[in-house]
C-alpha cells in the first residue's frame, strides 16, 4: 500500500513543512493578538513574493502529505483496493492543491 | 470480550493522536482554503466571516485546531527522528515532550487570541 | 494479589475457522505453574480434543505462543501468578492469524510473508571456498547481532496493529530477519531483498507503534530494525541502488 516513492514523498513533504508549520504557528499567535481582519491579513501578504513562496510551498507540501496520509488511513480502516486507492490519493492531492493555490492567490495577488 | 492492553502503551497512543490529528487537519484544510479564497474576489465576505469568528466559542474551536496542528507537527518530528536518526529507547519520553509542547503552544494561541 | 484461590478460573477459546467462543474451566492451582501447564492440564483432564501447539517447553522453539489476557506470550515462559488478574486467566489463539482449531493458529501467512520479505539467506560461497572471516566488532555485524535471536514465534506479528489493519504488510518478524540479512556480508541477496522490503507490503507500512518490541519475549527491537530498513531502502532508491 505504501512503497518507496509514496514513503519518500510523505517524509520529504513533512521535512519541508516542519519549519513552515513553526512559522505558521508563530504568525498565527502574533497576528491574532489584535483580532483578525481581511485588511490586516492582506496588508501583510498582498504583493509579497516572500509570503507567496512561503504559502505556495506550504500548499504543495500539504497536498502531497495529506493525500498520502489519508490514503493510509482509508486503506487501514476501510480496506479499499489499490485501484480505488490510487485515484482517491490523486483526487485528494489535486483538490487540495487547487483549493490551496486559490487561497494563496487570494491573499497574495 | 478481551481488551487490548497493547493499545494503552504511551507510544501507541501517540500514534493514535498522530492519526486523529492528521485526519482532523485534512478535513479542516478545504474549509480553511475556501475561506481564504474569498479574499480573491469577495473581501467583504472574508471580513464578515472573520467578524463572526470573534467570539469565545470560535476561539476555543480555533485553539482546538492549533492543538491538532501542533500535535501533528511535534509528533511528526518525533517520527522523523525515529526513522532517520539512530535508535534511542526514549520514545515514550519524546512522545510526552511532543504532546506537552503542543499543549504549551495551543495555550499560547488561546491567551493571545483573548481580547 | 491475595493468596491465590485453590482453583483457577480459566477461559479458553475453542472453535475453528468458522468461529467459536470461550469455555470456562476450573484448574487446580499449583506452585510455579505456567500458562502452558494450565492448558495441558485442561487437555489431559477435561478436554481431550483441545488443540494447542507446543514443543520444547523452555522458550527455545517458539511454538506455544498464544494470547494470554489479551497479550501475546510464550505460554511456556509465562507464570500464572504473573498474569492472573481480576478476570482470571483468558487464553486465546494468536491474533492476526486464522485459527485452525482452538488454540492452534494457522501460521502459513506468517511464513509466506517471511519468504516474500526475502527472509532467507542467499549463499555467496560454496563448500569449496574458504570461510569468510567475520569481525564481531564490524558495525553491520553488531547491527545484525542485535536482531538475530528471533525464533519465529509470531508474538510480534500478533501484537502488531499495522498487521491487523493492513493484511498485505509483512509484519515485524519477517522485516527484522530481512534487516539482519542486509547486514550480513556473506549474503548475496541484498538487491532482491531491497526490492522485496521496499515493495507495497514492505517496511514503509510500519507506523512504529513499537508493540513488537514491547512484547518480543527475546527482547528484540523489530521497530528499530524496520527503521533501519526504511533508511537503507530510501537511500538506495535516492542513489539509484548504489548505497550499501
Amino acid at each position: 500500500m505504501i512503497g518507496v516513492r509514496l514513503y519518500l514523498a510523505q517524509r520529504l513533504s513533512a521535512l519541508v513543512m516542519a519549519p513552515l508549520m513553526i512559522g505558521h504557528l508563530a504568525v498565527m499567535i502574533y497576528a491574532v493578538q489584535n483580532g483578525l481582519s481581511a485588511e490586516e491579513i492582506l496588508s501583510r501578504t498582498q504583493g509579497s513574493l516572500w509570503w507567496g513562496a512561503f504559502y505556495g510551498l506550504f500548499v504543495i507540501a500539504v497536498s502531497i502529505h495529506a493525500a498520502i496520509g489519508v490514503r493510509a488511513v482509508v486503506y487501514e480502516t476501510a480496506g479499499l483496493p489499490e485501484r480505488i486507492l490510487n485515484p482517491l490519493t490523486w483526487a485528494i492531492g489535486v483538490s487540495l492543491f487547487v483549493m490551496g493555490g486559490r487561497a494563496v492567490a487570494g491573499v497574495v495577488l | 470480550m478481551i481488551d487490548a492492553p497493547h493499545r494503552r502503551d504511551g507510544v501507541r497512543i501517540a500514534a493514535l493522536i498522530h492519526r486523529v490529528s492528521g485526519v482532523g487537519l485534512a478535513l479542516f484544510l478545504p474549509v480553511h482554503f475556501y475561506v481564504l479564497g474569498l479574499a480573491l474576489n469577495d473581501t467583504a465576505a472574508l471580513d464578515t466571516f472573520l467578524n463572526w469568528t470573534d467570539n469565545w466559542a470560535v476561539k476555543l474551536a480555533e485553539t482546538g485546531l492549533v492543538l491538532l496542528l501542533s500535535l501533528h507537527l511535534f509528533g511528526g518530528l518525533r517520527i522523523l527522528a525515529l526513522e532517520f536518526l539512530p535508535w534511542t529507547p526514549r520514545q515514550k519520553l519524546f512522545a510526552a515532550l511532543a504532546a506537552s509542547l503542543a499543549v504549551f503552544v495551543s495555550l499560547g494561541f488561546f491567551l493571545s487570541a483573548g481580547s | 494479589m491475595h493468596r491465590r484461590a485453590e482453583v483457577l478460573d480459566v477461559l479458553v477459546w475453542r472453535g475453528d475457522a468458522n468461529g467459536g467462543g470461550y469455555h470456562s474451566y476450573g484448574v487446580p492451582a499449583q506452585e510455579s505453574q505456567t500458562v502452558l501447564d494450565v492448558v495441558t492440564w485442561i487437555q489431559q483432564n477435561v478436554e481431550p480434543t483441545l488443540a494447542y501447539r507446543f514443543a520444547c517447553r523452555v522458550g527455545m522453539c517458539g511454538s506455544c505462543a498464544m494470547m494470554v489476557n489479551g497479550e501475546p506470550r510464550w505460554t511456556c515462559r509465562t507464570h500464572v501468578k504473573k498474569v492472573f488478574g481480576a478476570k482470571g486467566l483468558v487464553i486465546a489463539p494468536l491474533r492476526n492469524l486464522p485459527v485452525i482449531k482452538d488454540l492452534a493458529a494457522d501460521m502459513a501467512a506468517f511464513f509466506d510473508k517471511w519468504t516474500a520479505a526475502e527472509g532467507r539467506f542467499h549463499p555467496s560461497k560454496s563448500r569449496n571456498d574458504a570461510m569468510e572471516p567475520i569481525s564481531p566488532e564490524a558495525p553491520n555485524r553488531v547491527a545484525a547481532n542485535a536482531a538475530i535471536e528471533c525464533i519465529n514465534c509470531a508474538v510480534c506479528y500478533a501484537a502488531c496493529d499495522t498487521v491487523t489493519a493492513n493484511p498485505d504488510y509483512f509484519g515485524p518478524a519477517a522485516l527484522n530477519r530481512a534487516w539482519t540479512l542486509q547486514n550480513d556480508v556473506r549474503d548475496a541477496g541484498y538487491t532482491v531483498r531491497q526490492d522485496a522490503v521496499s515493495s507495497s507490503g514492505g517496511c514503509f507500512n510500519c507506523h512504529s507503534h513499537q508493540s513488537c518490541m514491547t512484547y518480543c519475549p527475546n527482547e528484540l527491537n523489530p521497530t528499530a530494525s524496520i527503521a533501519g530498513l526504511k533508511r537503507l531502502s530510501a537511500l538506495s532508491y535516492l542513489t539509484g541502488g548504489k548505497a550499501r
